[in-house]
């Protein structure tokens, strides 16, 4: 049952041959027997969950169910979650019991989701490893001596070892699509505003964007039929309509464009990655679409563009966690700034600290225009490159990521490696547009990812390109050992 | 860009972030490797590139200027560290 699909999970629970609560119930049982080996849960949410449950199967059995009703999933601890912990990882946040919920977990709730609990996470969503977090590093399933990725690790590691079906993510410069990669799952980073920010714990809003780690690109788009769409409590949510995004799966690919950017191919990156990547687009072609190589000139910027960007959002964002109105607050502080300095300096973590202290510089008197404004400029060049070369193919393709999976402490002691394995990530946080990652292959037993690139908006251009890639392959359903 | 004890000391500070001692080598150490990767951006010639804030070049949305938020205080402040008679409690201000 375990290895079942959200959608053939709901078409058993239609049909009666399992109840939510049995369904709930098997997961929780599972995950406190497994999740020891992984660490991919920060809280389990025995009772919210059971209680959930039942309510869908009155609905099941009234009549009243929708596609989502009783369908268990988890959600990354950045999402807020109205009388839960929700820690993002962060001893700052570690006594602090939502007063409410994020849009997206209201949406899950409306539709009838079961929440089993809360995944493990980089600290405040900062970083590629997991090992940020407060709660200790998530472990690989494939390997778990690895790390899972991150920031999504624990979303990504709980759907791996099927702790869960499925789980939200975030993501900001990789944080859904580079765990997905390095677990062996499907996730998709939807467009900019696609999917509301509010009561996602801010890390960089003008990048932040939540989105689904599922098994299948078809799960992605039940996930995103439930996140995606206006909400007015997000300022920078896009007005547009949401299209049922299961509705263009089938669709054949017969003279689809794809562009392979010769930049995604060169520098630093795994033979074997490289290999697999040329063979999934062979797989392509074998499907009815067609080749060419582009050029995004500018991608190696994206780095120095992204630390930059996303530390200053940051500095300003997590100016909020003041030891005043909620969360960590330090003992017997002396004075209004050691109250300040200390709770902060005790409430954050290391990476956290850099990051913030990153920001901070290059916001400061005499640096703006040499650092935020560069960066900014620089941003709009990696958008322009994009533009060009989505008017002429329809989709980007390239690795997910340069490397497999690395040893957990391989790179924690060095930020900037850490930073060079999001080079294939980032410049689609500061363009604003949609990726995905699908499984296509392993490498000394750990996988490895596919980044499928469209226009904004363009969702149900992705997950169609994605289905139909995972009927004809079956990369997609390989499970780690002994799972 | 090399960074030193005291920029980490004057940067901590406009961040209202305590750095202890032993700690401050390192970040001085960690923080100029990343300026130093940052740096690569001044080789490109940005002259009349407009900064990009917003990926869809979106505008502030305006609202009616209408209540439309109950008042939660209670909720809100049930998860504050130190609060009396609905404000919160800080070390003295104002002697």
């Amino acid at each position: 049952m375990f290895d079942k699909t959200l959608a053939e999970l709901a078409a058993g629970l239609k049909t009666g041959q399992f109840s939510s609560v049995e369904l709930t119930q098997a997961y929780l049982a599972r995950i406190k027997a497994e999740d020891t080996k992984y660490n991919s849960f920060i809280s389990v949410t025995d009772d919210l969950a059971l209680e959930q449950a039942a309510a869908a199967d009155s609905l099941i059995a009234a009549g009243d169910a929708g596609t989502f009703t009783g369908l268990p999933i988890a959600h990354k601890d950045i999402f807020c979650t109205q009388g839960v912990r929700t820690s993002c990882a962060s001893k700052m946040l570690d006594n602090f019991i939502s007063p409410y919920n994020a849009t997206v977990v209201d949406k899950f709730n409306q539709a009838g989701a079961v929440t089993l609990g809360k995944t493990n996470m980089d600290e405040f969503a900062m970083g590629s490893s997991n090992e940020s977090s407060f709660y200790g590093p998530c472990k690989n399933p494939w390997n778990t001596d690895c790390v899972p990725g991150g920031s999504s690790g624990g979303s990504a590691a709980a759907v791996s070892a099927q702790l869960t079906p499925a789980a939200t993510g975030s993501d900001t410069g990789g944080s859904i699509r580079q765990p997905a990669a390095l677990c062996g799952i499907t996730g998709l980073k939807p467009t900019y505003g696609r999917v509301s920010r509010y009561g996602m714990i801010a890390f960089a809003s003008s990048l932040d964007q939540g989105g689904p780690m599922t098994k299948t690109a078809e799960d992605a788009a039940l996930m995103l039929n439930v996140m995606a769409g206006f909400d007015k409590r997000d300022s920078t949510s896009a007005d547009r309509d949401v299209p049922d995004y299961t509705a263009d799966l089938t669709k054949p690919l017969d003279g689809l464009r794809i562009g392979l950017p010769k930049e995604f191919f060169s520098g630093d990156i795994n033979a074997d990655i490289a290999a697999q990547t040329q063979a999934a687009i062979k797989e392509f072609e074998k499907l009815g679409a067609t080749v060419k190589e582009v050029s995004l000139p500018n991608t190696a910027l994206s780095i120095p563009a992204y630390y930059i960007i996303a530390p200053a959002e940051a500095s300003s964002n997590l100016s909020r966690f003041d030891g005043v109105r909620y969360g960590y607050r330090c003992e017997d502080p002396v004075d209004l700034e050691d109250l300040y300095k200390r709770s902060r300096g005790e409430g954050f973590g290391p990476e956290v600290k850099r990051r913030i202290l990153v920001g901070a510089y290059a916001l400061s008197e005499g640096f703006y225009d040499a650092y935020y404004n560069k960066a900014q400029q620089i941003r709009r060049l990696i958008r322009d490159d994009f533009t060009k070369v989505l008017s002429e193919v329809d989709v980007i393709m390239g690795p997910t990521t340069p490397h497999p999976a690395f040893k957990i402490g391989e790179k924690s002691s060095d930020p900037v490696a850490m930073y060079m394995e999001d080079i294939f990530t980032l410049s689609l946080n500061l363009a604003g547009l949609p990726g995905m990652s699908i499984p296509c292959g392993t490498v000394d037993g750990l996988p490895t990812g596919l980044q499928i690139i469209g226009d904004y908006f363009a969702e149900q251009k992705l997950l169609n390109v994605a289905h139909q890639f995972q009927l004809a392959t079956d990369w997609h359903k390989q499970s780690p050992q002994g799972i | 860009m090399s960074l030193d004890r005291t920029d980490v000391d004057k940067i901590a500070h406009l961040a209202r972030l305590q750095i202890e001692e032993q700690d401050a080598p390192e970040y001085a150490q960690n923080l100029s490797n990343i300026l130093d990767l940052v740096d690569q951006m001044q080789a490109i010639d940005t002259t009349n590139v407009l900064p990009m804030a917003h990926p869809l070049d979106a505008v502030q949305r305006l609202r009616s200027d209408l209540v439309t938020e109950e008042n939660q205080r209670e909720l809100l402040q049930s998860v504050a560290p130190a609060v009396e008679n609905g404000l919160f409690l800080v070390p003295k201000v104002i002697e």
